[in-house]
């Protein structure tokens, strides 16, 4: 099967769309119109997109908390993850799930730390069992580090060599906790234990991280054996709506080196970038809008209860 | 004679032989072994390919059969000790039973996990445990008890083949050696076998396939007390009623349901309705348990009408590993009989 990678241009335009997206969710969490809370994807965004431009139609993603920026770059609608974030009927999940809990698809995401990482891996043995030619995209971060459920799950990955793809976001920070606190040792060290090849990226460039994603999402569909890739990166934004316990100047400066836009963007001839940018920024903001006039579900109702 | 722990095995092999989308996942399952308890015994021989043996890992072992039951398999995990249960109780609250409902019903996880749970073997505070109790009244996850009526292998079969939801499946080690008994061993007794249907389901298909049983003593008066209970513990409720019945004079009604959760209240009700009287037995401890929402719905159902109500349950306490101070713990057949007693 030949598979198109998005030019230069689908790129930026992928990337533009989670960034829109996500800043609209912050810029609107304080108008009531979502429901619980949120984990953007500011800064990360080139990881998503990089990484899950080499998704083939039978591929899988799992995905967890922080995952807006991977269902838009897997291709989900917009208005349907804004609606499901306003609870309505018309969300990814009719509002049930939420901001974490999305399912389209062959996309999956569940909010537990850890837990994800043998969904997955049974995924993947499954589709290998079955003879279908999938790989399976899992991403996880720096804090599922602290799960033991991970390593079972390597272990087991390794063993029975099913095709799954770890992906760790390592954006230095567990919620308010910096790596430094929360993981002794080398991160890639814990995959090659298993005998998982590993391999580390320090960078927000989408191109650069889209050609490592790509020999390696490439080896797991050839040997039908893991891979890991750990992908060093930067969030711009709170963990959720606005518990940054970081310095602002810590932010800045790396809004300065790390942002994927800017990285990108240098690419582009500025009118070209201008058009796409505005062109996403529209798509959102018309997606938005949208959501906020759907209705809103009944419970009692959808699940036969007495009303 | 067929004992429960054969009619499970038979069942096992049955359904791999049905269906190749069958898979058994769980820790020294290969033969000779076959198990600890022997269940998978002739599975890896049979289905080399289909029994994966595995690493001491319960949570990923859950999980992943998780991930199969979403993408087209059948999978069945076996825990070794249901004690262990406790390490997957993450994947089984948070992911399994969680999926198809948080997904908005566009997903099944047709996952059957069993395990042995139960004591009277002097394995102590950690392997004797009947922790069912903690797993009950989880939206989208359904716990099943086998008993020794009917055919426990045809419900484990059916929790395999045609559940597309997660089933918590509750095999109690003594019954696995209980053997299940001909018509005419039965002829003491009269059994009503119904199906009766949880009043919610939330997450999960309403239709019911797991059997309750409620059992009259032949020709007897009317029963003048209901006994519910489930697993191992509806196997010793009915030596106690025949005890009670020939020694004593006490006739009873008793009801063995095999679903746990959701529950059916009906049977248990309608008896209750009966008799005016309820005897509640689990062998897990009895604080905060099955037998108290079983007596909370029957006391909301019957107000006034419920003349009495009792738990009998283990001790409040861990199990011990030493016989005499175990057999103490755990409820037996004469403190049933004892229990009845001080009821009627």
């Amino acid at each position: 099967m030949t598979h198109t990678l998005p030019d230069s241009l689908a790129l930026y335009q992928a990337l533009s769309r989670i960034r829109f997206f996500e800043e609209t969710v912050l810029e609107n969490f304080p108008r009531g119109v979502f429901f619980g809370t949120t984990h953007t994807y500011l800064g990360q965004e080139a990881n998503a997109v990089g990484v899950l431009s080499h998704c083939l139609p039978q591929d899988i993603v799992f995905s967890n908390h922080r995952c807006h920026g991977h269902f838009l770059a897997y291709g989900g609608s917009p208005y349907a993850l804004f609606a499901e974030l306003m609870g309505k009927s018309s969300g990814v999940c009719g509002g049930r799930g939420g901001s974490q809990h999305l399912q389209w698809r062959n996309f999956y995401s569940n909010g537990i730390q850890g837990g994800i990482a043998p969904i997955a891996t049974g995924m993947a043995l499954a589709e290998k069992l079955q003879g279908h030619p999938a790989v399976v995209f899992v991403f996880l971060g720096d804090g599922t580090l602290g799960e033991g459920v991970l390593y079972e799950t390597l272990n087991l990955a390794s063993l029975w060599n099913a095709p799954v793809f770890f992906i760790l976001e390592n954006n230095r920070i567990a919620q308010t906790t910096p790596v430094e606190l929360a993981v002794a040792g080398s991160m890639a060290a814990r995959f090659n234990a298993f005998g998982i090849p590993t391999y580390e990226l320090d960078s927000s460039d989408v191109e650069e991280i889209q050609t490592i994603t790509g020999n390696l999402a490439g080896e797991v569909r050839r040997t039908q054996s893991s891979r890991a890739l750990i992908l060093h990166t930067y969030r711009f934004g709170p963990h959720s709506k606005g518990d940054d316990t970081r310095l602002a100047e810590t932010i800045s400066a790396m809004r300065t080196r790390r942002d994927p836009l800017l990285i990108h963007a240098a690419r582009l001839e500025p009118l070209q970038a201008a058009q796409i940018s505005s062109a996403a920024s529209a798509e959102i903001a018309a997606g938005f809008q949208k959501a906020l006039a759907d209705p809103l579900p009944d419970l009692p109702q959808e699940q036969g209860l007495p009303s | 004679m067929t004992t429960v722990l054969e009619s499970l095995n038979l069942a096992l092999h049955t359904a791999m032989q049905r269906h190749t989308g069958v898979y058994l996942l769980g820790e020294d399952l290969l033969d000779p072994y076959g198990g600890a308890f022997k269940v998978a015994r002739g599975l890896s021989t049979a289905f080399p390919e289909r029994v994966l043996t595995s690493p001491i890992s319960e949570a990923a072992l859950v999980g992943m059969g998780s991930g199969m039951a979403l993408r087209g398999l059948r999978p069945v995990v076996e825990i070794m000790f249901g004690d262990f249960l406790t390490l997957t109780a993450d994947q089984l609250i948070n992911h399994a039973a969680k999926f198809r409902w948080m997904y908005n019903d566009q997903v099944r996880v047709p996952l059957v996990v069993r395990t042995p749970m139960g004591g009277r073997r002097g394995y102590g505070p950690t392997h004797s445990q009947s922790l069912e109790k903690h797993l009950l009244g989880t939206a989208g996850l359904r716990v099943l008890a086998p008993c020794d009526l009917g055919d426990p292998g045809e419900l484990l079969l059916n929790a395999i083949l045609e559940d597309d939801d997660p089933v918590l499946f509750i095999e109690n080690k003594l019954l696995y050696l209980c053997h299940i008994p001909e018509t005419a061993e039965l002829a003491d007794f009269e059994i009503q076998e119904t199906y009766p249907a949880p009043a919610i389901t939330p997450a999960l298909d309403a239709k019911s396939y797991a059997p309750a049983y409620t059992l009259n003593i032949r020709g007897a008066p009317p029963a003048q007390l209901s006994i519910a209970a489930y697993g191992y513990m509806g196997h010793l409720a009915r030596q106690a009623m025949q005890h009670l019945a020939y020694e004593n004079e006490i006739f009873v009604e008793l009801v063995i349901p095999t679903q746990l959760a959701p529950f059916a209240i009906e049977p248990i009700l309608s008896s209750a309705q009966l008799t005016g009287r309820l005897l509640v037995i689990e062998e897990g401890t009895g604080a905060l348990g099955w037998g108290a929402e079983i007596v909370a719905q029957i006391a909301s159902a019957m107000g006034a009408h419920l003349l009495a109500s009792q738990r009998l349950a283990a001790l409040d306490t861990p199990i011990p590993a030493s016989g005499p101070l175990e057999a103490k713990t755990l409820p037996d057949t004469a403190a049933i009989i004892q229990a009845v007693k001080r009821m009627v």
